[in-house]
């Protein structure tokens, strides 16, 4: 065969136009309010932060930034609410509820589909077809729960634990609010919830869902900020258990300051998590899988499969097809229904991932960066590949949560699995074979929470998710996700 | 544990590149056939499936949806075959190919006529010398339950009669039972006795049931010669799917790259609106990109795509649903 | 409006295949209210028409089984919602079928409700209650799972004709089952009523098959009918012990009755026509 004379069929010929979701559908108000007690409020010092559309930066509303004072006076309803309706509400009454929020988030879907992507930047069709459904979903899954809690595996009639204080991430705003109160109202539990400071305004929608599902006042209580007032429900007194997803140098800070007090704690912290790529893999949906492994969502998702661990024999093959898959993908307005690649979520976001390729590059890692155009407005990075990392590379070691994925090489499966287990994190990890044993056995030695057998980043409300070692502690979803929100 | 550094990509490695000077390896004995298409990849049922379910969501609007929508009235064979048919069946099948929409000139013709042997003669009649090639089902289709050499006679007359284009069927109970010795030189013969016509080899997806098989399969019949694949003869339950699709589109891409050879796929059997059609287009375009993009590689194995085709290009173009009877129902 | 207008009167027919047929055999029986006055002529199923509907049930049920479990939870909340918007229809149904007093069957009709959402919740943690992973001596993955028995015959409660419906009924449809119910003898209407709220509950055609009619004619060809998988006596208190034994034919799996006041958190009926699979895998390199 002639090397030298190639011809190539260009993929992604047909170009397609434009088929942009209404951002009208929205019906955003220009500023939003605290939910406390079942009611919006202001902010007591009448304080208010700005969201932005990350993809054009564009204002979307401005909400209420919480004080001490207000993070108080949700506790406070909180404790009301717990002591007077909730505890003593039957487990049929909270099914009930929940399933009504359920066909709330079904019903409103398209509305919290599209201000997802607004407020957050990510692809419409993400947001359309994952995002959302799967909030429903975890209502519907633990609706059902509340009134079995007797036979969850906790012993005869489980208590819940009181109020619950839940900080959530800017990556799946809604589906983050979703995983952290549907099992703990499920459980007997009333909450304040802390949304990310960029992406307030899906769990605003949620508290408008409440209200038309009339939710007993102070059942959920939703104040929205800057960190500040993650650290006032942490440090609150009077709250019985801290729920945070976020990254593992802020879950450590929580870990100390609540670590003298009598409060529970259940951490989702970060993750370098390794796909595992064996020679007898299927392999276009092996690349499939590694695509969606890393560039879902940006790559902001803790789980990520941001290293990728290919057997030598087949790696070229792999790098190959992999960036010609890399380049196929089209990034840009996330509200286009054909984005596969939407925008990073903040400034701040993108500095740290530039910060991180450039020592990448430095630090002697092959770059291969997608050819593709952004936009000149908003927060862009282009998918990225390095090859040649070795594991001392810093973009081997740490979370970048970006599109950026680092390749390395193994030999034998044990060599595989002392690769992905030499970090400090265990969230995640894929393996890929055609071999159910070697999977299995992979499997079993790694030291991660979840593990994807030829696939990655499925999530479905009934599989329990967390991590191990400094991924945190704690489960969500599943039978295993009600403990984190009872006395047991 | 130092690995060897990975091959660094070029520019040229975005598509789907393959060696200008084709070769496809001679396959000499069963047993080396066997060893091909075993060191094939396999395929998972579930990433395949969610691949295509995936690019079904791909939005197609405006003028990419014209240009979709023409492009797929050009690779549509218009096919018939039916019991009943007759040759005033056949010729007015023949006229909706010439000229989908008598109204519309730009309306482009289809790409072939597909009917059984018997009609070819008739069909060429009516067609002359037009563009609209003529393809004939043979090989005793659609089951393929027939002696070689009443296969062979079969393709040879529908060539003799006018036929550009054979459609056979392999033998899918000698796939399924493991000789794949006999259908591959059953594939060879066939394609030996078509001459100039081009050659469409029908794997009949639904019956080979796993897409392992599916893959295998391909294979199979293009280092048997195939010009085209196809995926179903329309007359069993389950005919193409995306994913099939998929992965037959998966098979003629890596075949490329390595031999050289591009072959075309022809989707058959259920597609009916334009939705499916444009779904198909998608993955080829995504798939295998712009050399397949043309009904010298692609085609519908169709009756009713077409008028639905020409619906809904009436409707962009008219801004409202227009009725089925605007057009023949041939 | 007058007071003279005429009644539109309604025709009770069996539920076969997601259709409402009337008997094969064409025959009908009347059902009086408690009050001993005339409520309606109800299908009077016959053998042909069990024949029928398990040949529906059976094509069903790997349909059924094989929707996810969250679409199965899905289908069976909606039917509490259409329950939920006939409420009142449904009291009146069983106020006069049992008769209680107005307020009795209201309190009936929400605690049914309310049970049709506890069996909803129930399809997507079945496996995690019943089934799960067990520690072999060896290098192997071995997990359990609960697997429906398949075609589920139930007879249902005489007395409850709602309550006891609802909870015979759906157990082994939230497990996976496709069900064959036979309704109360002498009440029958507030099941068939549900049986119709079932048609606009997305739930696929032939998963739940209700009959009507004489239960000592019927409940023979249920015990004996070899493509039975499970047979519920709950309403063939008096016949349960030969058609426990004519069940034996083809080994169905046998729920005997307990009879009225049964714990309504108990797990029986679902664990009744549940089976366990196991699964072995190697674990090696």
């Amino acid at each position: 065969m002639t090397e030298h004379h190639l011809a190539n069929s260009h993929l992604g010929s047909l170009e397609y136009d434009p088929a942009p979701e209404s951002a009208a559908i929205a019906h955003l108000q220009s500023s939003y309010g605290l939910f406390v007690d079942g009611v919006f409020t202001d902010a007591s010092q009448h304080e208010q932060f700005v969201t932005l559309n990350p993809a054009t930066e564009a204002t979307l509303a401005t909400v209420a930034q919480a004080s001490v004072a207000d993070v108080d006076r949700a506790v406070a309803a909180a404790r009301r609410a717990y002591d007077t309706v909730w505890s003593t509400t039957t487990g049929a009454q909270r099914s009930k509820y929940l399933f009504r929020i359920a066909r709330l988030i079904q019903e409103r879907a398209r509305e919290l589909a599209v201000v997802e992507t607004l407020d957050n930047g990510k692809p419409i069709r993400e947001s359309r077809d994952i995002d959302i459904p799967l909030a429903a979903a975890h209502f519907f899954y633990y609706a059902g729960w509340a009134d079995k809690l007797d036979h969850a595996g906790f012993g005869a009639s489980p208590q819940p634990l009181g109020v619950a204080g839940q900080i959530i991430p800017w990556n799946f705003p809604l589906l983050m609010a979703a995983w952290k109160l549907a099992p703990a109202l499920a459980a007997g539990n009333t909450c304040v919830l802390k949304p990310a400071e960029t992406t307030p305004l899906t769990a605003l929608i949620l508290a408008e869902i409440f209200q038309q599902a009339e939710l007993p006042p102070g059942v959920v209580n939703i104040v929205t900020g800057d960190g500040s007032v993650g650290a006032a429900l942490v440090d609150h007194p009077d709250v019985d258990k801290i729920a945070f997803t976020g990254s593992t140098d802020v879950g450590r800070l929580i870990q100390q300051r609540v670590a003298s007090s009598r409060k529970r704690l259940t951490l989702e912290l970060g993750g370098k998590g390794a796909n595992i790529v064996f020679e007898d893999a299927p392999i276009d949906e092996m690349i499939e899988g590694i695509i969606d492994g890393i560039f879902f969502n940006q790559g902001h998702v803790c789980c990520a499969g941001s290293r990728l661990l290919v057997q030598e024999s087949v790696a070229d093959e792999v790098l190959r097809r992999l960036i010609r898959r890399v380049e196929q993908l089209r990034v840009g307005d996330p509200m286009d229904k054909n984005t596969d690649v939407g925008a990073i979520n903040s400034a701040a976001q993108l500095a740290r991932i530039e910060e991180l390729t450039s020592i990448g590059e430095s630090e002697g890692a092959t770059r291969y960066t997608s050819s593709c155009a952004l936009p000149d407005k908003g927060y862009w990075f282009a998918p990225t590949v390095f090859a040649d990392v070795s594991q001392s590379h810093r973009i081997a070691r740490e979370e970048i949560f970006g599109p950026v994925l680092s390749v390395l090489t193994f030999r034998t499966p044990e060599e595989a699995v002392a690769k992905a287990n030499n970090t400090k994190y265990g969230l995640a990890c894929g393996v890929w074979s055609e071999k159910g044993s070697r999977a299995l056995w992979v499997a079993e030695r790694l030291r991660a929470g979840v593990i994807w057998a030829n696939t990655y980043n499925r999530f479905d409300p009934t599989s329990p998710f967390g991590g191990v070692r400094e991924s945190g502690f704690g489960r969500e979803g599943g039978r295993h996700g009600l403990e984190a929100y009872l006395d047991v | 544990m130092s690995t060897a550094p990975l091959r660094l990509v070029t520019e040229q490695d975005h598509g789907v590149r393959f060696p200008e000077i084709s070769r496809v390896p001679a396959v000499e004995s069963e047993t080396q056939l066997r060893g091909l298409l075993a060191s094939l990849s396999g395929v998972d049922a579930v990433g395949a499936e969610a691949r295509a379910a995936k690019l079904a969501t791909r939005s197609i609007k405006k003028s990419t949806k014209l240009a979709a929508i023409d492009l797929a009235i050009s690779m549509v064979d218009l096919t018939t075959l039916e019991g009943a048919d007759t040759p005033g069946r056949v010729g007015s099948l023949c006229a909706k190919a010439l000229r989908p929409d008598p109204r519309d000139a730009s309306v482009p013709a289809v790409a072939a006529v597909c009917v059984y042997p018997d009609l070819v003669a008739h069909a060429r009649s009516v067609l002359g010398g037009a563009s609209v090639a003529i393809a004939a089902v043979a090989t005793a289709f659609p089951s393929g339950r027939a002696s070689l050499n009443v296969k062979l006679l079969d393709v040879r007359e529908a060539v003799a009669a006018g036929a550009d284009e054979i459609d056979m069927v392999i033998d899918r109970g000698a796939f399924l039972s493991g000789r794949l010795g006999q259908v591959f030189d059953e594939i060879v013969a066939v394609k030996e006795s078509c001459g100039r016509a081009h050659l469409k080899v029908i794997l009949e997806t639904g019956e080979l049931v796993t897409y392992d098989n599916v893959r295998r399969a391909s294979w199979l019949a293009m280092l048997g010669g195939a010009d085209f694949i196809k995926t179903s003869t329309g007359k069993v339950p389950v005919a193409a799917t995306t994913p099939v699709a998929l992965v037959m589109l998966e098979a003629v891409r890596d075949f490329a790259e390595s031999t050289g050879h591009l072959v075309g796929v022809k989707v058959a059997g259920g597609i009916r609106t334009s939705k499916d059609a444009i779904r198909y287009l998608v993955l080829v375009n995504e798939t295998v990109g712009s050399s397949w993009l043309t009904p010298d590689r692609f085609r519908f194995g169709a009756s009713s795509l077409l008028n639905d085709l020409l619906m809904q290009r009436l409707k962009q173009h008219r801004g409202a649903y227009v009725r089925p009877d605007e057009f023949s129902g041939d | 409006m007058s007071d003279d207008r005429l009644d539109v009167r309604k025709t009770y027919k069996l539920l076969i295949n997601g259709a409402f047929p009337r008997s094969e055999s064409g025959r009908s029986y009347e059902v009086t209210a408690s009050s001993g006055d005339f409520l309606a002529n109800v299908a009077q199923g016959s053998r042909k028409d069990v024949r029928d509907a398990v040949v529906a049930a059976r094509a069903a049920q790997a349909k059924w089984w094989g929707a996810t479990a969250y679409n199965r939870g899905q289908v069976i909340y909606r039917l509490a919602e259409m329950a939920e918007s006939r409420r009142a229809e449904l009291a009146d149904h069983v106020a006069s079928a049992e008769g209680v007093t107005r307020g009795v069957a209201e309190a009936t009709v929400a605690r049914s409700i309310d049970r049709i959402v506890w069996y909803a919740g129930w399809t997507d943690k079945i496996a995690q209650v019943f089934g799960g992973a067990n520690p072999v001596a060896g290098p192997f993955f071995n997990f359990s799972l609960p697997v429906p028995s398949g075609v589920v015959a139930v007879v249902a409660p005489q007395d409850s004709s709602l309550e006891g419906f609802v909870d015979a009924v759906l157990a082994p449809v939230a497990v996976g089952n496709a069900v064959v119910a036979l309704a109360s003898e002498r009440r029958p209407t507030p099941a068939v009523l549900l049986g119709e709220m079932t048609a606009t509950s997305d739930f696929p055609a032939g998963v739940l098959n209700i009959l009507t009619g004489l239960t000592g004619e019927l409940t023979p060809t249920l015990a004996s009918h070899e493509d039975i998988d499970g047979l519920d006596l709950e309403g063939a208190a008096s016949q349960a012990d030969e058609l426990a034994a004519s069940a034996a034919g083809s080994i169905k799996r046998v729920l005997r009755p307990r009879g009225p006041g049964s714990d309504p958190t108990s797990l029986r009926r679902l664990r009744a026509f549940v089976e366990t699979s196991t699964v072995w895998h190697t674990i090696g390199q």
